[in-house]
């Protein structure tokens, strides 16, 4: 995908802002941007270890399982071809927990975690398997209880009710998430 | 608020307390294998990085050039037509590339049009419904070296869609 996307944006943008005499600003934002990144990347650096830790401790327990119970259903009407396989179940599950906890921190780890234990069961290691595939697109659906990272805007910005959103996002999240499932069986189903 | 505000606050804190007792219990090494798992955590990073200064970069590029206002100004007499709002189409635009770009795209159309206002409204739950599409395939598939995507692009992507329709469509039913 980025090998298609990354010189669309590079060579959209650098020719734009040459015609239209923005390259200052384009300029600027080259160096602004990397640094952009290595913040971001440090900030990911703590957090990631933080919850690889943290679930290499819950990996051996039978907390996890417990959890992986409850979401099994779910689980395997999205993810029919993991099967029996408890190691990668468990790491969806934290994953998706995560994400419905609102713990955007803790949730890319895990949905990383589970990546790579599904990377370790794949034929073709350049190509997303079904499963994987179902998991990014689960995990753009942004499902989450609580919108913290919103709520926290509109109460910054002195909203008379800031949680007033929360059922809207409801709905919002769940035609979302049920579109991207949808639209990833139908693609899975054609043979894409 | 105070509540949801006290319970958000609670999650965190207490998964990490249940998961260090549990382990403790059923007599576990727990610091050990903390600092394993902290150990793949930098490995992961590391396999990420790269992706992250080239998404940076393209991304940058696209605000910075102006070439997305251009964009916007492109598609309004199309938007219009089906009398989608336009103020919260760069809204739309950005939040599939850019977590922080959209934060501050958001943040700003809730200052001029009001935060209670219906665009406000519309902005926050196409943020809170949605999420930074093209950072989450890049980080997900780069972390395990995957170079072919498949449909992940367009299943988002349609996702996104949706959920932004229906955010504008919400506002206008219920507020």
């Amino acid at each position: 995908m980025l090998n298609m996307v990354w010189p669309i944006f590079i060579i959209v943008s650098f020719v734009y802002a040459i015609f239209m005499g923005n390259i200052d600003n384009l300029n600027n934002s080259i160096f602004s941007s990397t640094q952009e990144a290595i913040n971001l990347s440090i900030t990911l650096l703590g957090t990631m270890s933080l919850w690889s830790g943290i679930m290499k401790i819950a990996s051996k327990t039978s907390l996890i399982q417990n959890f992986t119970k409850i979401l099994n259903p779910v689980i395997n009407i999205l993810f029919p071809e993991i099967k029996e396989d408890i190691q990668i179940k468990n790491a969806i599950s934290m994953n998706i927990i995560a994400n419905i906890l609102g713990l955007g921190n803790a949730a890319t780890p895990l949905g990383l975690r589970a990546m790579k234990l599904m990377q370790e069961k794949n034929v073709e290691k350049k190509t997303l398997t079904n499963s994987m595939a179902t998991l990014i697109v689960l995990n753009t659906a942004s499902i989450q209880i609580i919108p913290t990272t919103v709520i926290a805007i509109r109460s910054l910005l002195e909203s008379e009710n800031p949680t007033k959103i929360i059922f809207p996002v409801w709905i919002a999240t769940i035609c979302s998430a049920i579109a991207g499932i949808l639209a990833t069986k139908f693609f899975i189903k054609i043979g894409k | 608020m105070n509540a949801i505000n006290f319970l958000s606050n609670l999650a965190m804190p207490l998964i990490i307390l249940l998961i260090v007792i549990y382990g403790l219990f059923q007599k576990i090494k727990v610091f050990d294998l903390f600092l394993d798992g902290a150990k793949e955590g930098i490995q992961i990073l590391i396999s990420i990085f790269p992706t992250l200064i080239g998404l940076f970069v393209a991304i940058g590029a696209l605000r910075s050039s102006g070439i997305l206002d251009f964009i916007i100004n492109l598609l309004s007499p199309i938007l219009n037509i089906f009398n989608f709002p336009t103020e919260i189409m760069p809204l739309a635009l950005i939040r599939p590339i850019s977590g922080s770009g959209s934060i501050a795209v958001a943040t700003d159309i809730m200052k001029t049009y009001g935060v209670d206002s219906n665009i406000g409204l519309m902005s926050a739950i196409i943020m809170g419904s949605t999420e930074t599409t093209i950072y989450t395939i890049a980080v997900y598939s780069s972390s395990v070296g995957i170079k072919n995507t498949r449909f992940v692009l367009y299943a988002s992507l349609l996702a996104d869609l949706i959920g932004i329709l229906v955010s504008v469509l919400v506002v206008s039913i219920f507020f």
